[in-house]
């Protein structure tokens, strides 16, 4: 009796056959970064911006003959049906060749392995900084909570939420570089100067003013959750027991509280790589920065839809890769998630 | 606040009732004044939503002066007669400021509707159009938050090629998945709830049933979104227009001001890019104001704060 009871719930669970967690992430990877592929394709395709008089530019091709025109539009392909290109585009793309980019004449594959360098070195600085800061201002609002500390802090979150990041980088370009001269105008190396050939010294003279301008803006959202998360922790009863055996607040804040704040502080960081590759786009812009988002707006003023589209492409790639990267460290760390995870077994 | 000022010497005093006022704050001392908060909230919002109103007016009236040119009066510091300074082509900055404010909550305005009513729209179909439909907008959330935002916009706006329609267009089709997933929780939520299967089986019709019961529900969780939308809209107009694929640099606008500064800033005129940015941060604010507020009214938990 007992036995049928179990056979009969146990039964609907191994009929129904679930892949592992990993390869269903795979496959919902690869269906959002087809579609991601699709629509970018689409979206480039739609625009009336003409690539060709883009990249030679309206006076020449004012002044271009008929002829060469029409070469200009085979060699760029501009007259096959969208369908068609998009299909010899993801043809070619899945052997590893992403077109080449128009502007700057090259692989697009190529151009994007050297921004990314840089814009990773300044997107991963500014998301440790806002990270680490924005942890701790947490906890000392939570701690401190109703005290002039917590309202400080949430003030400077409210008003920093409020504030356009590539404004601050106005203005930080204004004080710190202007007025006081501490840190260059621009650029990822000195003015007249191969990058490759700059200093570490140099290269990281340049990187700290974007880094910080950038760090500044994904504090809030780490500072606010860990804010409430202090808050319900130091109201649970584990931590009303252990301060009933008579340990201080720093005591139970660093041995029950830490580990139960951390986890999630990081999951929600990871899932805010996208705001930060979207605010490195416009610090970029703002400090010269040769990185990814400074190619991506290059690239959509000028027509360039080849490294439009591969940019866009890693861009996805990098949100899914925070977001995947959150799940693991969850399913590592929480038994609650671990058990659902590896369920099927 | 006279009123709360009122409420509260009359529960501390409690003449001739002992024991009341060493009881009644042990157990829930509210750390504000007893009733005036919530009259106060309201208070805040109306007066931020009538500034919002006047920024707009204001705005719209000064369009025309705001492109004014006066070559004898360019590149000005702030003074009496420009408390803004003036630019390049000799515009009044504060007038220029003003007109830009207004395109901005014009466009946020505009664009964060037709947000709303795309996440209403998908949150509908999601709730109840069953599981597949579920599915269906689940992947669709995924892919629009798949991409940071920015890089959608760009390409949005490209697409369009680029302008008014571009960066609109853009800001609407890109807000919409956070909100629709709060709908439909809340869809969900008033469907289970024990009234509706009262309602059912006393024979109410669908549609009286989605209108006394349904409605109510969501709406205020629709308006507090819509409101909590607009800053974001507003940002992202001003940080696309500024990269160069939104408004057109003849309309005035934040984020065309704060890109011609660019040029200016190692001249030392620090009043073409400061105050632009201070006014479009004072705006965002007052906006996030009025939905934050909204929300703490409309939220079961908090609204007796």
């Amino acid at each position: 009796m007992a036995d049928d009871a179990f056979a009969a719930t146990a039964a609907p669970a191994r009929a129904r056959f679930r892949l592992p967690a990993a390869v269903r992430g795979l496959i919902r990877f690869a269906s959002l970064i087809a579609a991601v592929s699709v629509v970018t394709f689409a979206l480039v395709a739609l625009s009336p911006i003409d690539p060709v008089k883009m990249s030679v530019g309206q006076a020449t091709y004012a002044n271009m003959s008929a002829e060469k025109r029409e070469q200009l539009r085979v060699y760029w392909d501009v007259d096959t049906p969208v369908a068609v290109r998009y299909a010899r585009w993801a043809e070619a793309a899945v052997h590893g060749d992403f077109g080449t980019s128009l502007r700057f004449n090259r692989p697009v594959t190529a151009v994007i392995a050297e921004r990314a360098g840089v814009s990773l070195l300044l997107m991963t600085t500014a998301w440790v900084i806002s990270g680490a800061v924005g942890f701790a201002l947490g906890i000392a609002a939570g701690t401190l909570r109703g005290s002039w500390v917590d309202r400080l802090i949430k003030g400077y979150c409210f008003l920093i939420s409020s504030t356009p990041t590539f404004w601050l980088g106005l203005v930080a370009l204004i004080v710190f570089s202007v007025w006081l001269g501490w840190f260059p105008l621009g650029f990822s190396a000195p003015i007249g100067q191969a990058a490759a050939a700059a200093t570490l010294a140099d290269r990281l003279h340049h990187l700290a003013l974007p880094a910080l301008v950038l760090s500044l803006t994904g504090i809030a959202g780490v500072a606010l959750h860990t804010r409430e998360k202090v808050i319900d922790v130091l109201g649970s009863e584990y931590v009303w027991f252990a301060q009933a055996r008579g340990e201080g607040r720093h005591s139970v804040l660093l041995r029950h509280g830490l580990r139960n704040l951390a986890l999630p502080a990081i999951t929600l960081h990871l899932a805010q790589v996208s705001e930060i590759f979207g605010g490195s786009i416009l610090v970029e812009q703002v400090f010269s920065y040769p990185g990814l988002g400074q190619a991506a707006v290059t690239a959509g003023i000028g027509g360039d839809a080849p490294l439009l589209v591969g940019i866009a492409l890693v861009s996805a790639v990098i949100v899914f890769a925070g977001n995947a990267l959150a799940d693991v460290i969850l399913g590592l760390v929480d038994p609650r998630v671990r058990e659902v995870g590896h369920g099927a077994r | 606040m006279a009123l709360g000022d009122r409420t509260a010497a009359h529960a501390g005093a409690a003449p001739g009732e002992p024991g009341i006022d060493t009881a009644g704050p042990f157990l829930h001392a509210s750390t504000v004044r007893a009733r005036g908060n919530r009259q106060r909230m309201l208070a805040d919002i109306v007066i931020a939503l009538v500034l919002l109103v006047l920024i707009g007016i204001a705005g719209a009236l000064v369009g025309p002066a705001a492109t004014a040119t006066d070559f004898a009066a360019k590149n000005l510091a702030p003074s009496p007669a420009h408390p803004f300074g003036t630019d390049w082509m000799g515009r009044d900055m504060l007038l220029r400021i003003l007109a830009g404010l207004s395109t901005s909550l014009f466009v946020g305005t505009v664009s964060a509707a037709v947000s709303t009513l795309i996440a209403l729209a998908l949150a509908c179909v999601a709730a109840l159009g069953g599981p597949r439909a579920n599915a269906a907008v689940s992947w669709t959330i995924d892919l629009v938050m798949g991409l940071p935002h920015i890089v959608l916009l760009i390409l949005i706006s490209y697409a369009l090629g680029k302008g008014f329609w571009g960066v609109s267009v853009g800001v609407a089709v890109t807000h919409w998945p956070s909100l629709a997933r709060v709908l439909r929780a809340e869809i969900l939520q008033a469907k289970e709830h024990p009234s509706i299967a009262v309602s059912r089986a006393l024979g109410v019709r669908t549609a009286r049933i989605a209108w006394t019961h349904m409605v109510p529900a969501v709406v205020p969780h629709l308006l507090v979104g819509l409101v909590l939308l607009f800053p974001h809209a507003i940002l992202h107009e001003a940080a696309i227009t500024f990269l160069g694929f939104g408004l057109s640099p003849d309309t005035p606008a934040i984020g065309v001001i704060l890109s011609e500064a660019m040029g200016y800033l190692s001249g030392g005129q620090w009043w073409l890019a400061v105050f632009p940015g201070c006014a479009l941060a004072l705006a965002v604010a007052l906006f996030d104001r009025v939905g934050s507020l909204a929300r703490r009214l409309v939220d079961a938990r908090t609204v007796q704060e």
